[in-house]
């Protein structure tokens, strides 16, 4: 029997043929996404379509936020009373440490000049709120409502009361994009508190903990051990509280322990953020040395020390 | 193929059909975080996949692609991702919109559900290869939410072409 199409022949053309467009679109499909992934060509365009979507969204938000706002008056007045002892309390138990600050940052600016050592701390910092994080569940990706008109570029750091956020990555005049600690392609160069070992902490995408990778079996690093930015690299400034150990395993026979760790910030999924001002810049790394010497050198950098 | 069986329907304006998709791409925008976010269906991928089916001269593979980059655009994902799955999207509702046609509501929101699957996992697909992660398994439950949305999208959408009463009809 001869074979029955599935579709009638066409009385009337109009135009190409389905397939003959998929197959045009298809191929401005595959030429975009090599352009954007690749080359970047498209960020100007995103930046102008960000620019003009920026109301719209404004918009969408408006109903929850109305709504937040009605839930925050009919909050209980106990409630309130409630937390703001909490945060008066708090308030206090960091006043010691508030009020030596400019002292110590003070000490510390002189000895450093004394060794001739140039003194990195960040500029002013600019106060946030969270808007929405990015409707892309592939990346973790936070929106900021600040953006270059209050003056920020790329590259700054993101933290609230507990710790690290992010960093900023993609700039609009009235809004800023911010990349989160646990997103696949980030990495904060840490240092942990209590022994001093530096490593790097790798994002591991949404729903799992972020991991330090490439870190000896024998280095000192317990659970719940606090990891504080170690400030190379001259994007986070040094000091700045990062995440707890949650778990380390040492199996024989690995090259590495596999350490997670969990992100301090947002634990109370609070809105307010602060963005650190840009960290002096470095000065520019040395050229690559010739054959003979690099033998000697060996790996240096962010790799994984045993000892400060 | 109109609800009932005595009834012939009016066509759909195309002002109708603009503005349902305008609420769709709102409907997408809408700020939703973590599971909900996952399991939220794409509004737009459903409601172009309805019209691509009963009014296939008015959206066709060249709308789908363009409603795909602005798509892209407002989500900040990789451009052309979108829109490439949607383009396939609209071709394969065009090829087999006379079967879908054919059955009653509850069995197009079976066949829809494999389309919707065909579109998220081309968006999963593109993203993975250029360097994402691997999403959840939960991100491949939302075209079942979305394909339980169908016959009431068809209902609602048909309303405005149900023909007028006269006076006269026995």
């Amino acid at each position: 029997m001869r074979h029955i199409p599935a579709e009638p022949p066409a009385f009337f053309h109009r135009g190409p043929s389905p397939l003959a467009r998929l197959t045009f679109f298809g191929v401005i499909s595959l030429a975009l996404l090599f352009a954007d992934t690749r080359f970047r060509y498209l960020e100007q365009v995103r930046y102008v379509a960000g620019v003009v979507l920026a109301p719209v969204q404004r918009l969408i938000l408006m109903p929850r936020d109305a709504i937040l706002n009605v839930a925050t008056y009919f909050l209980d007045q106990q409630e309130l009373l409630k937390r703001n002892a909490d945060l008066e309390r708090k308030l206090l138990q960091q006043a010691p440490v508030v009020q030596a600050s400019p002292v110590l940052r003070q000490e510390n600016e002189r000895l450093k000049s004394l060794l001739d050592m140039q003194a990195r701390y960040p500029g002013a910092a600019t106060a946030a709120e969270a808007l929405y994080t990015g409707r892309d569940p592939f990346s973790q990706k936070l929106f900021i409502d600040k953006g270059s008109e209050s003056g920020l570029v790329p590259g700054q750091a993101v933290i609230d009361a507990n710790g690290v956020v992010g960093q900023v990555t993609r700039v609009y005049p009235r809004m800023s994009e911010v990349t989160l600690l646990t997103d696949k392609d980030h990495a904060v160069p840490i240092k942990v508190e209590r022994s001093g070992v530096r490593a790097v902490l790798f994002g591991a995408g949404a729903g799992r903990l972020p991991e330090l990778r490439f870190v000896a079996p024998s280095a000192d690093i317990n659970n719940n051990d606090v990891l504080v930015t170690s400030g190379i690299d001259g994007t986070y400034p040094p000091g700045l509280a990062v995440a707890q150990v949650a778990s380390v395993e040492r199996e024989t026979g690995q090259m590495f322990a596999r350490i997670l760790a969990r992100p301090l910030a947002g634990a109370d999924r609070s809105r307010y953020l602060l963005v650190l001002g840009k960290v002096a810049a470095l000065p520019p790394p040395p050229e690559e040395p010739v054959q003979a010497d690099s033998v000697k050198r060996g790996k240096g950098g962010k790799g994984r020390r045993a000892k400060e | 193929m109109p609800i009932g069986p005595e009834v012939i329907l009016k066509p759909a304006s195309a002002w109708f059909v603009l503005l349902t998709l305008l609420i769709a791409i709102g409907a997408n925008l809408l700020p939703l975080t973590g599971t909900t976010l996952l399991l939220r269906p794409d509004f737009v991928a459903l409601v172009l996949l309805y019209w691509c089916v009963h009014e296939p001269r008015l959206i066709g593979v060249g709308a789908a692609w363009l409603l795909g980059l602005v798509m892209d655009v407002a989500d900040a994902t990789v451009f052309g991702q979108h829109a490439l799955a949607y383009a396939v999207l609209a071709y394969a509702a065009l090829y087999l919109r006379r079967r879908i046609l054919r059955f009653p509501l509850s069995q197009q929101a079976a066949q829809v559900v494999l389309l919707l699957l065909v579109c998220a996992a081309i968006v999963a697909f593109v993203r993975v290869i250029g360097g994402a992660s691997f999403p959840p398994w939960m991100y491949f439950m939302s075209p079942f939410i979305a394909a339980a949305l169908w016959p009431l999208l068809s209902v609602v959408f048909q309303a405005p072409q149900q023909p007028r009463r006269s006076d006269s009809e026995l």
